[in-house]
């Protein structure tokens, strides 16, 4: 097996040098009626061209989203990552280390770890950023609990903006710790009266912005109602591109940022790996889950960087640790940070507007279609349109015709008198053909 | 100190550097400031052309001031990450005996499959009808995991260990909750020597966490278990293999006891490195046990992430796995993304979306490449290779439980080390100047000073007796009271030791400007 360095030679040498007849008599602990005699029941080993064809077989039954006219977002968005990103963190040094428990030997990581804190902080608006989260949905779980231990109060209020599946993993997490939740009806239009909700009761009211269905926020008026209330506003974002064009969560004082970092050097990944980006004030820094890095020095007086705060971690505070997080997304978010490096601000923020300018002509497109109406005032690089047909068979069917036009509403909220609603997104990806080929599939099929 | 772009100005040590040179560089040893020290605010590496001229829709709420983001041209940022990336350590560097972390080799061809465009350049909600191979993937690594464990179901989305033992616990809680038991089944039981994520996952939903303690054999007894058993009990979390590196050899009459008790069983499969191919969870009485893909099958750990931890569940939790999860339809694989419409009783969704798919596909790679022979070889590999290093050194090392037989890991305390002036920590920094990764330390809690051996199965035997050789030269000398070899150590790494109470007393988190940032972006 070409992955095993050991010969049979060498392990009989090193079996009679531990003083055992045989492998077996290493794993005597194990019942022997449970020890397996035979390899268990799945193919025998294959070689690297072996594997490359089958796995190569199931990925070419999938559509990608480069091939054909692209505008599926709702959490995951298609962009263009330079090739440096994906070279850069498959240095084995990066790709091939583990937690920089060893500091001495993990400066790269903890050095990207450090500017990749500073670039969320200063993207979000807030004053420190934790090293990652898995992504922005369990982060805005996370965010929940930890706003839950700064107020001491166990209960949220959760936007009809927020995307569904995250308010899903929210209250999942709040129904098994016995928290409660109040989650608001589905708000197409953005203009719910979420401020209404808030009392002294609750801890922290959740809106994502730009909001699943593409508007566009004003956080300014709930952060005052929250803040009278000794509540905390969560921000959330499932869009980091947005940041560049969009006012700070920070600037409108959230106290939690909270959101989802893929569309910055990472695939879509048909979901996973991502990268959750997570800021907050420095006067909660104690309460915050996840690694931080920070600055100190070393014996000769030399700036370097290591893991602190540990004392929030399960590591040492076990059933008292501010969270259970242990791995976290170092990879993805050295992706995110090279990219941005790549990008800085100049690159960020024409990339915004370019993403922004390319979703209102094709806002502008599609409103001309019969059938097609655009439904948001405000929206970023995503909006939603209202089908004359049902949005989850009109999909179907321009699949069939080789464009991937969005994710019908009724997908992520089934059962809510939405199936007509289409969420469409719109990135620098997108050209003058791909936006015909949306149109004028949508007129054959309305 | 430091000079004004971030680069040492002092000589260091006489001896180790007598030639400081003009930049603080040593040859290849390359000094690197920040980002925001050498980065510029009007600098972009990325070529996009200005949009034509267009009225925002954003609804007046523009960002008006600058962000702070200063950025690089592609090859300084090339030279900005590769000089970072050298001065890190990583399983390609060399043996990396991190226990518990399984630090094994990343075939590349796991990294170039998870690129295949079918699995990085799909979206996870596109039309079920447009991702059939993805699926697939996904239902066939399902089924090499229940295979290989002998369980009825797998929840593949959560996204490291720790996650997936929040996953195994709620399912747990969902159970005990159909019953009946939800106000009554509150105790969870956790060994002294369970990782700290074990307690703390089992607080964050609502359990009161018991500990059973350690034995000086480093085994949990079935009897330490009953006398804790009661209505109140709704689980044990038990690692096995355990952090000692030993298998729980009553782990089967532990199971029964708990089961009879009316509890779950649900097992930390960090470990599971040591008996893939040998033995089978499910025959061990294991309601429920997540695997790390990241360490068992190989998918990098990349720095601390992203991992990958999907559970498998026994028959009596498998109706209450989240969504989504993947099942073959009459028109080929579908994914249930609701609880409404699912026939089992999902107790909700870990995730936005299907977990973690990059991580699928490498670990799917590895376990294809191996094979069902080749996955049995690694583990008896991984446990020779940990046996040897215990022969190799138990004459001068202290094993805490006596020379016995280990898993794939072994550990030793700090007993060897007494009036040396040693401690486990100096030795560990005395490791990296020898070229090695240092093995986990101080953990686990349970035995005074821990070193914690994993070598895993990649490494050769001549690999092995060198790293044999260092220890037991270490060792003498720590013994010969070269104190200083160690306290002072590490002498050769990018750093010297580095100040973690300085550190954590006045936490600078983030890069702050000399001066405003948008004095600087001007």
């Amino acid at each position: 097996m070409r992955y095993l360095p050991l010969s049979n030679t060498d392990r009989s040498e090193m079996l009679a040098r531990i003083g055992v007849k045989s492998v077996d008599e290493l794993f005597a602990d194990v019942p022997k009626n449970l020890l397996l005699k035979e390899p268990v029941d799945l193919p025998r080993r294959k070689g690297e061209l072996e594997v490359e064809r089958i796995l190569s077989r199931m990925s070419a039954k999938n559509v990608t989203a480069s091939s054909v006219p692209f505008f599926v977002g709702a959490g995951a968005y298609k962009h263009h990552v330079p090739a440096t990103v994906d070279h850069l963190i498959q240095r084995s040094e990066f790709l091939t280390s583990y937690t920089p428990y060893q500091p001495e030997i993990a400066q790269g990581t903890l050095q990207y770890l450090f500017e990749f804190q500073t670039q969320v902080a200063a993207l979000t608006g807030m004053e420190v950023a934790n090293a990652s989260m898995y992504d922005g949905s369990t982060g805005t779980g996370e965010a929940v609990l930890m706003a839950h231990r700064v107020t001491k109060r166990r209960k949220a209020v959760l936007s009809g903006g927020l995307h569904p599946h995250y308010a899903e993993v929210v209250r999942t997490l709040s129904d098994m710790a016995s928290d409660s939740v109040v989650t608001m009806q589905p708000d197409v239009s953005g203009s719910e009266d979420i401020v209404s909700q808030i009392d002294d009761s609750v801890s922290c009211v959740v809106v994502q912005s730009p909001d699943v269905f593409g508007n566009v926020r004003d956080l300014k008026p709930i952060a005052e109602k929250a803040h009278k209330h000794g509540a905390l506003l969560i921000a959330v974002f499932t869009e980091v591109v947005s940041l560049g064009l969009v006012a700070s969560p920070g600037s409108q004082g959230a106290d939690i940022v909270v959101g989802e970092g893929q569309s910055i050097g990472n695939a879509l990944n048909f979901g996973g790996p991502y990268v959750g980006l997570f800021a907050t004030q420095s006067k909660f820094i104690r309460q915050m889950p996840g690694r931080l890095c920070g600055e100190t020095v070393d014996a000769d007086g030399n700036r370097g960087f290591v893991l602190t705060l540990s004392t929030r971690e399960q590591h040492i505070r076990r059933d008292k640790a501010t969270s259970n997080i242990c791995t976290n997304s170092g990879l993805c978010a050295l992706a995110f940070t090279i990219h941005m490096t790549l990008l800085g601000e100049a690159g960020l923020t024409r990339l915004a507007r370019v993403n922004h300018a390319n979703a209102i002509k094709l806002a502008d497109q599609l409103a001309g279609v019969k059938g097609v109406e655009v439904l948001n005032k405000t929206f970023f690089n995503e909006f939603t349109v209202k089908l004359a047909k049902p949005a989850a068979q009109v999909v179907e069917l321009l699949a069939k015709k080789g464009v991937l036009a969005g994710v019908p509403v009724s997908r992520l909220l089934p059962g809510a008198g939405l199936d007509n609603l289409l969420l469409v997104a719109s990135t620098e990806l997108n050209t003058d053909d791909d936006r015909a080929a949306l149109v004028a599939a949508l007129k054959e099929v309305l | 100190m430091l000079n004004r772009q971030g680069r040492p100005t002092a000589a260091g040590e006489a001896g180790i550097n007598a030639h400081p040179t003009f930049t603080g560089n040593k040859a290849l040893a390359q000094v690197e400031p920040l980002l925001f020290e050498i980065g510029r605010y009007d600098t972009t590496g990325v070529d996009i052309d200005e949009p034509e001229a267009f009225t925002p829709r954003l609804g007046g709420l523009e960002r008006k001031e600058a962000i702070g983001l200063p950025g690089l041209s592609e090859p300084e940022t090339m030279r900005h990450y590769v000089r970072l990336s050298q001065m890190n350590y990583g399983i390609d560097t060399g043996l990396f005996p991190l226990g518990s972390c399984t630090m094994k080799h990343n075939a590349r061809l796991n990294e170039r499959m998870a690129r295949l465009p079918g699995f990085s350049d799909v979206h996870p909600l596109q039309p079920v009808s447009t991702v059939q191979g993805a699926l697939e993937l996904m239902n066939e690594l399902g089924r090499y995991l229940v295979t290989l464990t002998n369980m009825t179901a797998v929840a593949l989305s959560p996204k490291a260990g720790a996650h997936g033992e929040l996953c195994g616990m709620m399912a747990i809680k969902a159970a005990i909750e159909a019953r009946g038991e939800g106000e009554t089944r509150k105790v969870v039981l956790v060994p002294d020597s369970a990782h700290g994520t074990n307690p703390a996952t089992a607080a964050l939903i609502g359990f009161v966490v018991k500990p059973v303690p350690a034995r000086e054999d480093g085994w949990v007894h079935v009897e330490d278990v009953k006398e804790r058993l009661g209505p109140d009990v709704a689980a044990i979390m038990l690692t096995n293999p355990n952090t000692c590196g030993l298998f729980e050899p009553q782990v089967a009459e532990i199971a029964k006891a708990i089961h009879d008790a009316g509890a779950y069983f649900y097992c930390d499969g960090a470990n599971f490195n040591a008996i893939v191919g040998k033995a089978k969870p499910g025959d061990l009485g294991v309601d429920a046990m997540h695997i790390n893909l990241h360490k068992t099958f190989s998918t990098p750990h990349g720095g601390g992430g992203p991992g990958s931890g999907p559970v498998v569940l026994s028959e009596r939790l498998a109706p209450y796995a989240p969504v989504p999860f993947v099942h073959m339809g009459k028109n080929g694989f579908e994914l249930v993304e609701q609880a409404s419409d699912a026939t089992e009783k999902p107790f909700g969704r870990m995730t936005a979306f299907h977990g973690q798919m990059g991580m699928y596909v490498r670990a799917l790679s590895y376990m294809l490449s191996h094979g069902s022979d080749g996955m049995k070889q690694a583990s008896e590999d991984a446990v020779l290779n940990a046996n040897y290093i215990r022969a190799g050194l138990s004459d001068l090392l202290s094993l805490p439980f006596g020379n016995k037989p280990c898993m794939h890991e072994v550990l030793f305390d700090d007993a060897w080390l007494k009036d040396t002036g040693v401690t486990t920590l100096d030795v560990a920094k005395a490791m990296i100047d020898e070229g090695y990764h240092p093995m986990t330390m101080y953990f686990p809690l349970v035995v005074h000073g821990a070193m914690l051996i994993e070598p895993t199965e990649s490494e050769s035997k001549s690999s092995l007796d060198l790293f044999i050789a260092t220890l037991r030269d270490l060792a003498m000398a720590a013994k010969n009271g070269d104190k200083e070899r160690f306290t002072g150590a590490p002498y050769h790494a990018p750093r010297r030791r580095l100040d973690e109470t300085r550190a954590a007393r006045n936490p600078i988190l983030k890069w702050t400007p000399p001066s405003p940032v948008a004095e600087a972006a001007e």
